[in-house]
Order: structure tokens, then C-alpha cells, then sequence
């Protein structure tokens, strides 16, 4: 069955929590009109739908192919496909007007991403890390730089990659050996070894700039001591052209457990005599500019998880209704009926279109703060909303795809036996799932960063903020009718009060106390993911009540946002308490063991 | 099930044009001249989508359009892809497209201007219209653009008529090729090759013409989401049926809409002398 991309409620959500009209009425955004954004919208889902969509298994199937001249193919119809995302100006959606992007609003932007992942994740990987280069050489590059690569990046024309990972230093950067040696003419030369390179190569563009963290010869050691270069396959001439092949070649590709269709390479520098690159920014601060890019990538990751999650709940729910099998346990005498009448299958479907909406509202609550972030002339404005931001970032990576591993994993249980089989294509949604906790930062890694410096560096004034809004929000559902709100009330608060004692525990534990806080890390992310998604669905479904009492012709639609409300905050609240509990008494359990005894 | 798809084989009825009298009369007027390049006007049908699975309203006065999703037709996105087609080889100067209708019209415009029309204009009427009415008010919209080339779908995905280009070129007393599967446009004149019952028919009418466009004519591209955002920057003029003295009264009342009846339940016949007897007495197929 195609994907289908979910615009109604797109759309609903450019209305209520991240009201599009209210952007585009800011010189900053004046071009993003709701009926502007409503064809980019629609052609981008023709394209998922019509283009990527029927890529995704048989690429899945075929995988990349490396030659043994390093050359790599990926899998057929990919690079066509690409030719059509370029030619429709995909790559530049984000991106700035000076640079010949449309600099469409991230909460725009997160809906296109989410319908390119959903379609086909190998795929949306091209796109997302070249958008993470190009964001890495706009914040730090200079003239010379930005001149050389960002038209060209931006127009899709060449691609891009970032390569932080070495054998040895994975999530602890400080370990990276990768060398840049100054040649004296403003440009250095790489050596090093760096691995898992999403499209590191690849055959759909002439020429791939290479972003790489690097130590220069006489660089301090650790965190302190990593540059960050740009490093082109082919060189570039002054007038722009092509010039000699660089020595940057990709000597393998892995093996995967999903996202088969991307080529993920293991790269090879200045085994030739040195790749040529080009410093980015200053000396020694590679990882701050990573950092600031690196929220953009991991909020990217976070949309893969709703993605991938969306896609398996569509895929499921079809499977359901066809698939007949056993009675209705209220009926028994009655014939045999489609599985979506069991009220196990019912729960299972609930979970996975209750969280992926969740964290599909989340994230657009987000995506607008940043919007205001860049539309706003009021100072106080941008900064309530930067550190609203910074704070869910983690939240959304970590949450959202910490869901899309049950998502997709509920999406094979309800296929039954022809889930484990691949054909179906279940399975494919799970395995390509399983790289989203991974890559951009573990899970725990997220956590380490809600906990730490998002949270117990400012003394949690943005995570108490945020816990004052939810409660006055909270309260305001006492003017409303319809009974899933009302529901939502009493649920919301006591989700919100097992995250206030959650955070209070960390606050008041993790300078006395670190490691009880950081055995407690991952299950706040889970905290703060199902709190926040009961307060942004409850947001939307305010809304939702408001026009299904006013009998809005689509009220079907609204009611089944309610109930769908209705189902998470009593399903999932209470797991969001069962969090908090093990936050505050977990530790010690956490940290019994004698080590020699695992 | 991709509504699309039951168009995709249809053969449709062609209305024949009588081109020896046609060229009679355009032998009469003036001609553009060899090697010409020409203004096309693309009329676009703002319709319920061809992915919507559509309701009969309870009252059996019509299909419930409240609050479902509306896009172009797709022969008349066929058609604007044609034009801009005929623009990129060099055989069009300026695309004009219309669309008559309600205000949100507008957006199925915009929509023909992001895949290439240059500019656009909507009839604005609360009206119901009918084939008749919107080939009458097109052609006052000729009259006022001069077009060489009217390029339109052979139907609308809604109500299936497949008469407006037809009426449109009889208003006009213009030469017309229906079904088109290809267009070339040569020394004033355009060669079109036609899909009838029997397979093709290649005929070749001189300008100024009507072409209405068949699946098969081309694929339409998808819009390139910069030009969605030009588009909106476009000119778009939007003047009333009374401006252009048309009267857009119906002339056909509809009486009233139902579903298909639903289908019965098959059965299995013994023996092919079984199958004859239904097909002859219960069918009355043979």
C-alpha cells in the first residue's frame, strides 16, 4: 500500500500550534501565505508518494554497490529520483534567499522532511546531511568558502557529508586522530581514516563536499584541540569548474541491519599525498560549530522516528482491516473479522498513531519557536524561545524515535507471522528505525544533555518555565466541554506533576549526587516526551473541540483527534509516572551491582 | 483505487470534425504565418480529487463538495503542461490560464502558473455552471486575449460532460482537434494526432484552433516548489460573467443524484447451457 502523507492534519497543526498565517505576517517569512505553503505541501506529498515511496523497498532489496575503482552505485531509480528532488528544489526549502534557497519556516520545512522519511529514510539521508553541511559552512564559513561550495550545495548540484566518527572516537569526539597538516598557502592537508559516512559517495551528483573534524599538528589535546574542514572530492577551480580529483576516496561500504539503500562508507584521506581541505571558521573550534549544527541534525532525527512511525502505523492499519481472523469477542457467534476489530489490535494501533502524533506536535511546537526565533525583533521573544528549543531538542531526538522502535515493532506484531517476513514490508520499517537512537547521538546521549546542560547548568529555569505553562494550560481546560478535554485535565496534571518532582529530584541531586541522576537520564527523556505530547495534542485538540461542537463539515476528523487524545493520556501518563518514580528511586538499583559481577 | 486509473484505458466517443468545411471557413480569415509563435490560452477546472471517494448528498440534490479536497482536473493539467511543453520548444510566446468558478479558483490558477502559465484570469461566480455557460464565457475571454490556441481536457473528472471544447470551437467557428495524444505546431497550423474508437487519427488544423488534450498527450510534471512560490507573484485578474455580458443561467435542470446500485452477489452456474440461459433471459445480453 503507498504512503499516503497525512496533510490534513499537516494542515491542522499550521493552525493551531505552529499558525503559519501568524509567520507570514513578519517581513521575515512574508513569502510562506497559507495557500503558498499549502502547494508546497501538496507537490511535496505527489513527489513522496508518486516518486520515493515505490524506491523504498526495492532499494531496500538492491542496496548501495561500491566499485573497485571506490566508485558507488546506488540503488536503481535512486539517482533518477534524486534528478526530480534537485530539479523541484528540494535541497534549498530551508535554506537563504541569498544563497538561492526559498528560506521556507523550519515548521514548513519539518513537514516536508517528515513526508521525505516516511517515503523512503534512505533516501531523506542525502538530502538531510547535505542540509547539515550546508548549515555547518553558513555558520561558520567564510567568503572563500561559501563562495566555493553553497551555491552549488544549495541549488542540490553537489552533495554533502559529515564526518566526525572514527574507529576509536564514536560518541567520545575528543578521541579524533584524523590529522590536517598546514601546507602554507591558507589550505591544509588531511590524513585519517573516518567511518560511517552516510553517502560518502555516491553516483547521483559530480561532486560531494566532505565536512571533516580534524587535529592540526600543533592543536591542544581533547575536545579543545578539533578544527572542522571542508574537503571537496574534486577540487574547484576559480572559475567554479571542476579541477583535480582530491584524495578522498571511499574504501568500503558497511553492512547494515537497516537503511540499505543509503551508502554508508568508510572514508579514506591522504593516502596519496593528502586530501586538500579548507578550513572552516577559526582554528580549534570545530566541535562549537558542529554543536550549533548538530541541533538541526538531531531535531532531523528526531523527524526520521515520526517518520519511519507514521509510515508503520499506515502500513498497519491497512493490513487490519483486511486481514480477517477469529471472532469478535463480543459476538462470538458471528462469522470472522477483520483484525481491527480486536481490542488488542486497537490498543496496539492507538499506541503507534497516538505517540507518532504526539511527537509529530511536539516537534512542531519546536519547529515554530524557531521560526519565532528567526521572525522575532523583540529580543526577550527570541531568547524565551531559543531556550525553549535548546531544551525539547533532546527531547524530540530522543523520545521521538526512542517511540518510533515500538512503533514499527507494534507494526510487525500486527501483521502477525507476515510481519517476520520481509515482504510485507514491516520489517523494513523497524530495521531502518533502529539507526535513529543511534546516530546524531545515542539516546543517552540526549538524556545526558536534557539532564545536564539543558537542564542543571541554568539551575532549570527553562524546564520549571515550561512546567508553569504546561499547569496554567492545564488549568484553562477547565473552560471546556467536551469530555476527552475534561479527561485530559486530570491526566495532564498528574503528568505534570510526576515531571515536576522528576526535575526537582535532578536539580537537587546532580551536584551532590551525578551518577543517581545519570541512571535516571533516559527514562526523563521518556518523561519529558509523553508529558509534553499530552500538553501539545491537548493544545490542538482544544481546537479540535471547538470545531467539532460548532459542527465544522469535518467533525469525524476533530472527534478522532480527541479520542486519540483521550486514549494516550490514559494509556501513556501513567507509564510517564512510572518514569518519574523510577528517576527518584532507581538509582541505587541502578548502581548495586559490583562490576565484576555483569 | 486511484480514480485516475478508470480514465486511463477510455476510449471516449470523438466528436468528428467536418474539416473540409472548417477549412472553408478558416480559409477566409487571416492566418498567421509561417513559422509563427503563439499566445495559448488553457482554460483549468477546479474539481473534487481524483483520490476523494465522493458522497451523494443525503437530499439527492448533488455530491457533497463541503469540505473535501479540490485540486485541478488532470486533463486540464495535461493541458497546461502541453502549453508550457509547446513554450519550452520555442512554439508559444505567453500562456494564459482561466478558470471559472468560485474564489478558490484562484489557488487552481496559482497552481497552473507554478507548472508554467505566465498569467491568469478567473471568472468569479458563485454560479452553477454548465458546459454551455463556460464556453460562452471563454469565448468572450478569447475575443479580448486573441489567442492562437485554445488548449483544454477533453472532460472534468466531475462531471464527465466532455463538451466545452467542442461548444467552445463551434462559438468560435474554430477549427478543433479533440483527444489529442500529440500536438506539433508547424507553418500556422497545428498537427495533432487524435485518439478515436479505431486507434489514432494524425489531422492537421490550421490556427487559430481548439485542442482538447487526452491522457496520453503527456505526463505532467511536478511543480518545482521555487516556481509554486513565484506563481504567487504572478498577475492574476479576476473579472464577473456580467463584465464579459454573459448570461450563465442553466439551461439543464438536474433532477436528481444517486449512487450506482450496489453490486450483487455472483453465483456459480452448473454448465455453459446454464450460462447462455441467464445471459439471454435474466441479463438480456444477448
Amino acid at each position: 500500500m503507498p504512503y499516503i502523507a497525512p496533510l490534513k492534519e499537516f494542515q491542522f497543526l499550521l493552525e493551531t500550534i505552529a499558525p503559519i498565517s501568524t509567520l507570514a505576517e513578519t517581513a521575515h517569512f512574508a513569502d510562506a501565505t497559507p495557500d503558498t505553503v499549502n502547494a508546497i505541501l501538496e507537490e511535496s506529498a505527489k513527489f513522496a508518494t508518486g516518486v520515493l515511496d515505490p524506491l523504498n523497498w526495492s532499494g531496500d532489496r538492491e542496496g548501495a554497490t561500491r566499485h573497485d575503482d571506490s566508485s558507488v552505485t546506488t540503488p536503481k531509480g535512486f539517482k533518477a529520483a534524486y534528478e526530480g528532488y534537485r530539479e523541484m528544489g528540494g535541497m534549498g526549502l530551508p535554506m537563504p534567499q541569498e544563497f538561492g534557497g526559498l528560506g521556507l519556516p523550519r515548521s514548513v520545512v519539518t513537514l516536508t522532511d517528515e513526508m521525505l522519511h516516511s517515503s523512503n529514510m534512505s533516501f531523506g539521508l542525502m538530502p538531510m546531511l547535505t542540509q547539515g553541511a550546508i548549515e555547518a559552512m553558513l555558520i561558520a564559513g567564510n567568503d572563500q568558502i561559501k563562495t566555493m561550495f553553497l551555491e552549488k550545495m544549495v541549488a542540490g548540484e553537489w552533495g554533502g557529508t559529515m564526518n566526525l566518527t572514527e574507529p576509536q572516537a564514536g560518541s567520545d569526539l575528543a578521541l579524533v586522530k584524523t590529522r590536517a597538516e598546514r601546507v602554507g598557502d591558507g589550505t591544509y592537508k588531511i590524513f585519517g581514516t573516518k567511518i560511517f559516512i552516510t553517502y560518502g559517495e555516491h553516483d547521483w551528483t559530480e561532486n560531494i563536499v566532505h565536512l571533516v573534524l580534524a587535529r592540526t599538528t600543533d592543536a591542544p589535546e581533547g575536545v579543545k584541540g578539533i578544527s572542522l574542514f571542508a574537503v571537496p572530492k574534486f577540487l574547484v577551480n576559480a572559475n567554479g569548474s571542476l579541477g583535480a580529483r582530491n584524495d578522498a576516496y571511499c574504501v568500503s561500504l558497511e553492512h547494515k541491519l537497516g537503511i540499505h539503500g543509503s551508502p554508508t562508507a568508510v572514508m579514506q584521506y591522504g593516502d596519496k599525498g593528502g586530501a586538500i581541505g579548507y578550513l572552516v571558521g577559526e582554528e580549534n573550534r570545530g566541535l562549537e560549530y558542529m554543536f550549533i549544527m548538530m541541533n538541526l541534525a538531531r531535531f532531523g532525527v528526531g523527524l526520521q522516528g515520526i517518520g519511519i512511525a507514521e509510515r508503520a502505523y499506515q502500513r498497519a492499519v491497512a493490513f487490519a482491516r483486511e486481514r480477517v481472523q477469529s471472532r469478535d469477542v463480543g459476538a462470538p457467534k458471528n462469522p470472522s473479522v477483520p483484525i481491527i476489530r480486536h481490542p488488542d489490535i486497537r490498543r496496539m494501533l492507538l499506541r503507534m498513531r497516538s505517540q507518532t502524533e504526539a511527537a509529530r506536535a511536539i516537534a512542531m511546537a519546536t519547529a515554530y519557536a524557531m521560526d519565532l526565533v528567526d521572525s522575532s525583533d523583540d529580543p526577550e521573544v527570541q531568547k524565551v524561545n531559543q531556550a525553549f528549543v535548546e531544551l525539547m531538542i533532546p527531547v524530540v531526538k530522543g523520545w521521538s524515535t526512542e517511540m518510533s522502535l515500538e512503533v514499527t515493532s507494534l507494526g510487525v506484531q500486527v501483521h502477525g507471522g507476515m510481519g517476520f517476513v520481509e515482504e510485507t514490508g514491516a520489517a523494513q520499517h523497524m530495521r531502518d528505525a533502529r539507526i535513529t537512537t543511534i546516530y546524531e547521538g545515542t539516546t543517552a546521549i540526549q538524556a545526558n544533555d536534557l539532564i545536564g546542560r539543558k537542564m542543571a547548568r541554568e539551575g532549570g529555569i527553562t524546564a520549571k518555565n515550561l512546567i508553569n505553562a504546561m499547569s496554567v494550560f492545564a488549568s484553562s481546560l477547565s473552560d471546556e466541554n467536551h469530555i476527552h478535554l475534561k479527561a485530559t485535565q486530570r491526566r495532564l496534571r498528574e503528568g505534570i506533576e510526576a515531571m515536576a518532582r522528576a526535575v526537582d529530584f535532578n536539580l537537587a541531586h546532580f551536584n551532590s549526587d551525578v551518577r543517581a541522576c545519570f541512571a535516571g537520564s533516559v527514562p526523563m527523556v521518556k518523561l519529558f516526551g509523553i508529558v509534553c505530547g499530552a500538553w501539545a495534542l491537548a493544545r490542538v485538540g482544544v481546537e479540535a473541540a471547538h470545531r467539532s461542537a460548532a459542527n465544522h463539515p469535518d467533525k469525524a476528523f476533530y472527534e478522532a483527534k480527541l479520542a486519540t487524545l483521550r486514549f494516550y493520556v490514559d494509556t501513556m501518563i501513567p507509564e510517564a509516572i512510572a518514569a518519574a518514580d523510577t528517576i527518584v528511586n532507581g538509582a541505587e538499583g541502578t548502581m548495586a551491582l559490583e562490576e565484576t559481577a555483569f | 483505487m486511484h480514480a485516475n486509473s478508470q480514465y486511463r484505458g477510455l476510449r471516449s466517443r470523438k466528436l468528428r470534425a467536418e474539416f473540409s468545411i472548417v477549412d472553408s471557413v478558416l480559409a477566409l480569415r487571416k492566418l498567421p504565418a509561417f513559422g509563427d509563435i503563439v499566445k495559448v490560452l488553457v482554460p483549468v477546472k477546479r474539481v473534487v480529487d481524483y483520490n476523494v471517494k465522493v458522497r451523494v448528498k443525503a437530499d439527492n440534490s448533488g455530491v457533497d463538495i463541503a469540505n473535501v479536497k479540490m485540486s485541478m482536473n488532470p486533463f486540464c493539467e495535461i493541458a497546461v503542461e502541453e502549453a508550457v511543453r509547446l513554450k519550452e520548444k520555442g512554439s508559444a510566446t505567453e500562456i494564459v490560464a482561466v478558470s471559472a468558478g468560485v474564489t478558490q479558483c484562484q489557488e487552481t490558477l496559482r497552481n497552473a502558473m507554478a507548472i508554467g502559465a505566465d498569467r491568469g484570469i478567473l471568472i468569479e461566480t458563485d454560479a452553477e455552471l454548465q458546459p454551455l455557460a463556460v464556453a460562452k464565457l471563454l469565448k468572450a475571454i478569447v475575443d479580448k486575449e486573441q489567442p492562437q490556441l485554445v488548449i483544454l481536457g477533453k472532460q472534468a473528472i466531475d462531471d464527465d460532460s466532455n463538451q466545452t471544447g467542442q461548444m467552445l470551437a463551434a462559438l468560435l467557428n474554430w477549427g478543433q482537434a479533440t483527444f489529442a495524444s500529440k500536438v506539433e505546431i508547424e507553418g500556422g497550423a497545428a498537427k495533432v494526432t487524435c485518439e478515436v474508437d479505431g486507434g489514432l487519427e494524425t489531422v492537421s488544423i490550421k490556427l487559430p484552433a481548439i485542442i482538447t488534450t487526452d491522457l496520453r498527450l503527456n505526463e505532467p510534471r511536478y511543480a518545482t516548489l521555487p516556481n509554486i512560490m513565484k506563481a504567487k507573484k504572478k498577475q492574476l485578474d479576476i473579472v464577473k460573467p456580467a463584465d464579459l455580458g454573459v448570461d450563465v443561467t442553466p439551461r439543464l435542470a438536474t433532477l436528481k443524484v444517486e449512487e450506482p446500485p450496489k453490486r450483487k452477489g455472483g453465483v456459480k452456474v452448473a454448465d455453459v447451457a446454464a450460462l447462455i440461459d441467464k445471459l439471454k433471459n435474466e441479463a438480456k445480453v444477448i
